[in-house]
C-alpha cells in the first residue's frame, strides 16, 4: 500500500469525512487519494486559515475535519489557531509538509522552517514529526488523541518521510 | 439604515436557522437584539464568517445565514470563489455592505468606494446574487431562504454603529448550545 493511501485509509478508520487541502508538492499524492476516495468530502481552499474556518464549519455540523497544508502557512493560521481553532475547543488534525529541512532545494522553505517548530511550541499545539515511513504508524493513535482532546494537532512531514524532491 | 437596524428587522426572519454572525459589533448586536442558541457569535477571527458557516452548511442540511461586513469579506476574498465551486442549496451569505469597517471606528472601506461585492461575487463564479437596499433585506433574504438556492446577498446601508456591550458568554458555551441547535 502507497503511504498516500495507508495515509487516507487512518482518515477515514477515524472517521475523518471532510478534508480541506492547500497543494504542497509533497502533498500532491496524498490529495490525489483525499479527492478520489469516496467517503471524503474535500473541499480545496485558497488560503488555509479560510480552510480552517471551513473545519469550524464542519465540525459544528458533526464531521470530523482535517487540513493538509504546507508549514509555511502556520504564519497564516496563527490568529485562527488561536482566537478559532484553540478558544472554542475544536479538534483539528494538520498535515503539514515540512519544507526547509534536509534535502530542500529552495532556500527561501528554510526561513520558515527554522520556526516551525517554536511557533507550534509557542502555541501549545501538540506536534508530531514524520522523519521515516514508519513515523506514519502512529498517525492513527494521533487522529484519536486529536479527537479526544480537542485541539489542533501537527503532523510534520518532511522530504526524508516523502522520499525526497525527487529530480530537482 | 445601518447595521443594528437590520439586523432587528431580520430577527424574525433567521430566528428559526443556523446563523453564523461575524466578529465585533454585528456578533454583539444580534446579541443583544435576538440571542438564539442557533446564533454561532465569532468573538474573534476577523474575515472567517462565510467560511465557518460554508462549512457547516456542506456539513449538514439545515439551512445556514453568514452575516458578514464588507471589511470582513475584503480580508477573506479566497471564500468567494471556494463558496462558487461547491454549490450547497442551503447556504446563504448575507453581506451587509456598510462601505466601512464599524467595529474599528468607521474608517471607510473599499466597498464602499470602486469596487462592488456583489460584481465580485458574480465573478467568483456565485450564480444567485442580489444587491439590494437595507430596507429591503428582509423580503430579499425571506425570498432567498424560500428558494433553496444558494444565494449571496449585498445588502447597502449606511455605516453607523450604537453603543452596546461586549459578548461575555464564554466560547466554548457559545459552541456547545450552536451545536445542540444544529443536530436539534
Amino acid at each position: 500500500m502507497s503511504i498516500h493511501k495507508k495515509i487516507v485509509d487512518d482518515f477515514v478508520a477515524n472517521d475523518v469525512k471532510f478534508i480541506t487541502t492547500v497543494p504542497c508538492k509533497q502533498l500532491a499524492g496524498v490529495i490525489d487519494e483525499v479527492e478520489a476516495h469516496p467517503d471524503i468530502h474535500h473541499v480545496p481552499s485558497n488560503k488555509e486559515d479560510e480552510g480552517m474556518g471551513l473545519c469550524a464549519g464542519a465540525f459544528m455540523g458533526g464531521k470530523r475535519p482535517a487540513i493538509i497544508m504546507q508549514n509555511t502557512a502556520i504564519g497564516v493560521t496563527l490568529n485562527t489557531l488561536a482566537t478559532l481553532t484553540q478558544f472554542y475547543r475544536m479538534p483539528l488534525p494538520m498535515l503539514i509538509s515540512y519544507r526547509g529541512e534536509l534535502r530542500e532545494p529552495v532556500a527561501c522553505q528554510v526561513e520558515m522552517a527554522v520556526h516551525t517548530k517554536a511557533l507550534l511550541n509557542q502555541f501549545h499545539i501538540p506536534t508530531y514529526h514524520f522523519h521515516k515511513e514508519s513515523d506514519a504508524d502512529e498517525l492513527d493513535a494521533i487522529l484519536k488523541y486529536t479527537f479526544m482532546c480537542n485541539k489542533p494537532v501537527a503532523i510534520l512531514t518532511d522530504a526524508s518521510f516523502w522520499g525526497g524532491y525527487g529530480d530537482q | 439604515m445601518i447595521r443594528s437596524e437590520i439586523l432587528r428587522e431580520i430577527a424574525p426572519v433567521i430566528r428559526d436557522h443556523l446563523v453564523v454572525c461575524n466578529i465585533g459589533l454585528p456578533s454583539q448586536e444580534l446579541h443583544m437584539i435576538d440571542d438564539q442558541p442557533s446564533n454561532f457569535y465569532m468573538l474573534g477571527t476577523m474575515g472567517l464568517s462565510s467560511s465557518i458557516g460554508f462549512g457547516l452548511a456542506l456539513a449538514q442540511d439545515k439551512t445556514v445565514i453568514s452575516i458578514d461586513g464588507d471589511g470582513s469579506v475584503l480580508t477573506n476574498f479566497g471564500t468567494l470563489p471556494t463558496i462558487a465551486n461547491n454549490v450547497t442549496d442551503n447556504y446563504i451569505l448575507l453581506i451587509i455592505d456598510n462601505g466601512s469597517y464599524g467595529s474599528t471606528g468607521d474608517q471607510p472601506t473599499y466597498a464602499g468606494k470602486k469596487t462592488s461585492l456583489s460584481a465580485v461575487a458574480t465573478a467568483c463564479g456565485c450564480e444567485n446574487v442580489v444587491e439590494c437596499q437595507d430596507v429591503d433585506t428582509p423580503k430579499v433574504l425571506q425570498a432567498a431562504i424560500d428558494s433553496k438556492k444558494m444565494t449571496i446577498i449585498v445588502s447597502k446601508c449606511d455605516s453607523g454603529n450604537i453603543k452596546l456591550p461586549v459578548i461575555t458568554m464564554d466560547p466554548v458555551v457559545i459552541r456547545d448550545r450552536f451545536m445542540k441547535a444544529v443536530e436539534a
